[in-house]
């Protein structure tokens, strides 16, 4: 299985003026094609930070990152843009869609900045939509959507470009239980299909769905496990609310 | 992504916030619509003026007495009399380029006939005087050579007069009206020629014979003429020449040695006419400045609606920067928002503009002129507008941080 993400020696360091924070510490991580590795820990333990360095959001002070193969401390800011577009789907806590805007021209955006002419991105974003399970409601506004369905809408999003890795920042966060194991569910089901997928949480309840788990605390991972991943039959598919 | 899918991104967002947008680019437009408005109604003066002095008369220079001077105080021109009736016969006979010459004394007078009466201005005048002003007669005929010679009490009246003592399309020709209570003969009257380029009407007088008019109306110095003197050149090449032989003719006349000024002046209209006009164009251009600074001010709107669109979806721009918009990629779409919007206000400001120039014409009676290329240069120079004042808001959205910008509420 090939590699998608190597981390070497991560440090980030925040100069704020005065104090200098250490929000990761020196963290090397290597992730594989395939299965979801939940990153944990508590708010200030550096998760997010190493979400955005991930994300090519953010550079690391020092250290190494490969992502498919390429290194990428000495891009620029265009270069990272194309990178993110083409290798990673982000889903967030939010959902960040746009607002007064249907779910296709929401799914539509990466394929926009990948320059993807009008007719095939149309096909391509109801392709994803369907893969959701939204493919009666394309032309719905976000806040015609349940929660669940804005983020399933989002996960369209990150789809549509078939990216390498799909990293979600706390997806469940706004999400109620039964609404977060539908997603938590459809998520397992796009990992079991070949897809890599890191995810951030501090629920333990909802790392119980990866193949991995790293914890960290103080900008440093304390524990480095693999898991059998729980799987809820669900009798009553497609959410309702 | 192609330009016309920036074009499209940007075409979205403002659709989304359509009120906004409206009232964003209404600077714009009420810029736009005035440039357009006050070059079409300046134009459109101006051609009235020109058309003013055109129906004064071409090819038409008018001498007046010069100056009074008493002690330290001068008199305006015309106050001290200086041409005489000898003059006018001599400019007739002696200057080349000179074809009429009629003089031109006007006084307010009582007119009475039909049993009404009017006050208007009587004029006293030779026949050339209205080839001069290549005016005719509607009914009746003018006065001829004969009847300035022979003193005849003969009038033509103009068409203003005749409504006020005849009725409004009466034929008077043939009646008696009586000026001062002496009587004249209706021989003629005016074709109407409406107001002057000054807005007297033209068409409230009434004209005799000049010799008539200083015996029997108003007598004044009998050697000098008491009013100006009228000179038709013969083609508008021959003005200038008719007005240096004049100029040099009265000086031998008068006897004034080199070096002294001359007692009288020698105006040629078409300068008149042309300075007129220059008027004209800076009122033009001093509106069009005022239209060009309130553009100015709607540029100033839209960068401070755009300011608050950039702070207002930072999270938009945080995401789309996630999702692979380069740099380059939000300024130009935030560019692009501003110039549609300051394109799409230059339109409607065209067409509002036409708009109300149609109306003001109409309302004024000028010819409408509107002006192509004004159209054109005013969409131009607000799109201009649009990336000028886009610019800042633009580089502002695409130097986010898109951590930052992600998070924001």
């Amino acid at each position: 299985m090939g590699e998608v993400i190597r981390l070497r020696d991560i440090t980030r360091v925040f100069d704020t003026g005065q104090v200098q924070v250490h929000a990761v510490r020196g963290v090397s991580l290597d992730v594989t094609e395939g299965g979801c590795m939940a990153i944990m820990g508590a708010s200030g333990s550096g998760k997010s930070t190493l979400m955005n360095i991930l994300g090519l959001l953010d550079r690391p002070t020092s250290g190494s990152y490969h992502l498919v193969g390429e290194d990428t401390s000495r891009l620029n800011r265009n270069r990272l843009a194309e990178i993110r577009n083409k290798t990673i789907g982000f889903v967030f806590q939010n959902f960040n869609l746009l607002a007064r805007t249907s779910a296709l021209e929401n799914v539509e955006l990466p394929l926009l900045y990948r320059g993807v002419p009008s007719r095939a991105r149309r096909r391509m974003a109801v392709d994803a939509l369907e893969r959701v399970g939204l493919g009666d409601r394309v032309h719905h506004a976000p806040s015609q959507l349940s929660g669940g369905q804005q983020q399933r809408v989002a996960i369209a999003r990150a789809l549509v470009a078939s990216p390498s890795v799909i990293l979600a920042d706390e997806p469940t966060g706004n999400l109620d239980s039964r609404t977060s194991v539908e997603i938590m569910n459809f998520f397992r089901e796009l990992v079991d299909s070949g897809l890599t997928m890191v995810l951030v949480t501090h629920e333990p309840d909802i790392a119980l769905w990866a193949d991995r788990v790293v914890e960290m605390k103080d900008g440093l991972v304390v524990s480095d496990r693999l898991q059998a991943p729980l799987r809820v039959a669900m009798d009553q598919e497609k959410e309702s609310t | 992504m192609t330009i016309f899918q920036t074009i499209w991104v940007a075409g979205r967002a403002l659709l989304r916030n359509k009120m906004r947008s409206f009232l964003t680019t209404l600077g714009i437009v009420i810029g736009v619509a005035a440039v357009i408005s006050m070059s079409a109604i300046g134009a459109g003066a101006r051609a009235k003026v020109a058309e003013a002095f055109q129906s004064m008369g071409s090819n038409m220079l008018m001498a007046f007495s010069g100056s009074s001077r008493q002690g330290g105080m001068r008199g305006g021109a015309g106050s001290q009399p200086s041409l005489t009736w000898n003059d006018m016969e001599d400019i007739r006979e002696q200057v080349d380029g000179v074809k009429y010459v009629a003089p031109m004394m006007g006084v307010a007078a009582q007119v009475m006939g039909n049993g009404q009466n009017w006050g208007t201005s009587v004029r006293g005048t030779s026949v050339d005087y209205f080839s001069i002003r290549s005016w005719g007669t509607d009914t009746g005929e003018l006065f001829s050579e004969q009847d300035t010679e022979h003193g005849s009490k003969v009038a033509v009246l103009g068409r203003t007069v005749v409504t006020n003592l005849f009725g409004e399309g009466a034929d008077p020709v043939g009646e008696v009206i009586r000026i001062n209570n002496i009587p004249f003969e209706v021989i003629g009257v005016m074709a109407s020629k409406g107001s002057s380029a000054r807005g007297d009407d033209e068409d409230d007088t009434v004209f005799v014979p000049w010799k008539t008019f200083r015996a029997k109306l108003s007598g004044g110095l009998q050697q000098f003429v008491p009013g100006p003197i009228m000179i038709g050149a013969e083609s508008p090449e021959a003005l200038e020449t008719a007005r240096v032989g004049v100029e040099k003719l009265l000086r031998t006349n008068h006897r004034i040695r080199p070096g002294a000024d001359d007692d009288f002046t020698v105006r040629n209209l078409s300068e008149m006419a042309q300075a007129q006009q220059e008027g004209a164009a800076t009122m033009t251009s001093l509106l069009a400045g005022i239209a060009l600074v309130s553009l100015i001010v709607g540029g100033i709107g839209i960068m401070n609606i755009m300011l608050v669109s950039v702070t207002e979806r930072t999270r938009e721009i945080g995401l789309r920067m996630a999702l692979g918009a380069k740099p380059s990629a939000v300024l130009v779409q935030f560019l692009i928002e501003a110039v549609v919007l300051s394109v799409i206000g230059g339109l409607l400001g065209v067409a509002s503009g036409i708009g109300a120039a149609q109306y003001l014409v109409s309302t004024f009676n000028w010819p409408l002129l509107i002006q192509p290329a004004f159209s054109i240069l005013a969409v131009g120079f607000s799109a201009l507008v649009g990336v000028t004042f886009g610019l800042y808001p633009a580089w502002k959205a695409s130097r986010l941080d898109p951590i930052q910008a992600l998070r924001f509420e």
